[in-house]
């Protein structure tokens, strides 16, 4: 059970890393003085909840690898994040969508946690889940005032989920690992959070006059086992550049 | 002498709770880190060492490592041994800011939490938020995600004065 625990782990702690680092991107350089607030916010309850991830993964995996050791000194093939958090910001919309189908899946992902027969996966998700609500507001309310808003936002906002929804089945996939921790009560099972997420997306869709997806689209698979898209090597790079050149560095 | 120790004990640890408990938070100066219940503890341990027990408000709340050091050199300089301890559960909430703490945040111009958490609440329910400055409720809601993780920002329509609401978690 603990090699299952630490994978899941890693897994939710990359996805976390890496979407904030995602996020951050957008620092300096969002559409409004606003979001350039938010949306980092964001990416520091994101990292903040990596952090725990990570600290515990390190304890749970006993070879002395601490949050840094795993956030910066791993390659490329050992990240197990979803595809869909690496994908690139592209334009505001495809940064919101990408936002509104992972914070909604997490949210439904924590409030399950809390409930964790491990003690400390249920406090990292009591904290986590109160913040994951206030994800969802924030890119719902932006889905919908670009769906329901401009022609051009409108048509920016399909031709997001035109190329999203193909990394959202990865959300759910379940394996050796999901299944004998979902069995155990330390983790929730994600396939069973399918319906409630795609009632949710589909009532925010509604609202922002966007049309569902096919659910027959191909979903693209991978991240798990460590196979990324090409995006993903440009992302370490610069995520794991200063302890790359200067091992150890510290403020 | 074991009855001795027993009341040294306990006068060690009011001590050192109040040298703590008088920290400021660095964002929010006006209330301290007690006030806030970011500061959960302060325990004398077998060793006499001070061990202060302290929450974050949010994950990421990148204050959280300066009230540490803060606490930890409070409690240094009222002439402990100290330890500080970070603990994630219970998760911290805004109920545990005092009704005091809340006159003090809106003396400030930042707007206290309006509601019990724990709800969460649905998606698009709407929060009544009070301007600090003149108390009006005809106020609108700029933006979820103010200067710090744990602010909104805010606007009153009645004295257009902006502010920051402290969001409830």
């Amino acid at each position: 059970m603990k090699e299952e625990l630490f994978e899941l782990l890693l897994r939710l702690a990359d996805d976390h890393l890496v979407l904030g680092h995602r996020i951050s991107e957008w620092c300096g350089h969002a559409p409004t003085l606003e979001e350039d607030l938010a949306l980092p916010n964001i990416a520091l309850d994101l990292i903040g909840q990596a952090r725990s991830l990570y600290t515990y993964a390190g304890e749970i995996e006993g070879k002395g690898r601490d949050e840094d050791h795993l956030a910066y000194l791993r390659l490329e093939r050992e990240y197990r994040n979803l595809l869909l958090v690496e994908r690139p910001n592209g334009d505001f919309a495809h940064t919101i969508l990408r936002q509104l189908y992972f914070s909604v899946f997490m949210q439904a992902w924590w409030r399950e946690a809390v409930a964790s027969t491990d003690e400390t996966l249920a406090a990292i998700a009591a904290k986590a889940v109160k913040e994951s609500v206030y994800h969802v507001r924030h890119a719902a309310e932006w889905t919908i005032r670009l769906g329901d808003g401009t022609e051009e936002s409108a048509r920016r906002m399909a031709a997001a989920v035109d190329a999203l929804y193909r990394y959202t089945g990865e959300l759910f996939e379940t394996d050796q690992v999901t299944d004998s921790l979902a069995a155990a009560g330390v983790a929730p099972d994600p396939a069973s959070l399918k319906d409630e997420w795609d009632r949710t997306i589909a009532e925010i869709f509604a609202e922002a006059r966007l049309e569902l997806p096919d659910p027959r689209t191909w979903q693209q698979t991978g991240g798990r086992k460590g196979f990324h898209g090409e995006e993903m090597g440009y992302l370490l790079a610069e995520l794991q550049y200063v302890q790359r050149a200067y091992p150890g560095l510290t403020w | 002498m074991v009855a001795e120790t027993v009341l040294d004990h306990a006068g060690m640890q009011a001590r050192a709770w109040e040298a703590a408990a008088a920290v400021p938070d660095p964002e929010v100066p006006c209330v301290t880190v007690a006030d806030l219940g970011i500061l959960r503890s302060v325990a004398i341990d077998d060793d006499g060492v001070a061990v202060a027990r302290v929450t974050p408000t949010y994950s990421g709340c990148p204050a959280t490592l300066a009230i540490e050091l803060a606490v930890e050199t409070a409690l240094r300089e009222a002439g402990f041994d100290a330890r500080v301890e970070r603990v994630l559960s219970p998760a911290w909430t805004t109920d545990w800011i005092g009704e005091e703490a809340r006159e003090k945040l809106r003396a400030y111009g930042i707007a206290p939490p309006a509601e019990a958490s724990g709800s969460i609440r649905s998606l698009f329910g709407e929060t009544q938020v009070s301007c600090p400055r003149c108390g009006s409720s005809d106020t609108s809601r700029i933006s979820e995600f103010g200067s710090t993780p744990c602010k909104a920002h805010y606007r009153c329509e009645a004295c257009l004065e902006p502010f920051d609401y402290f969001k409830c978690i």
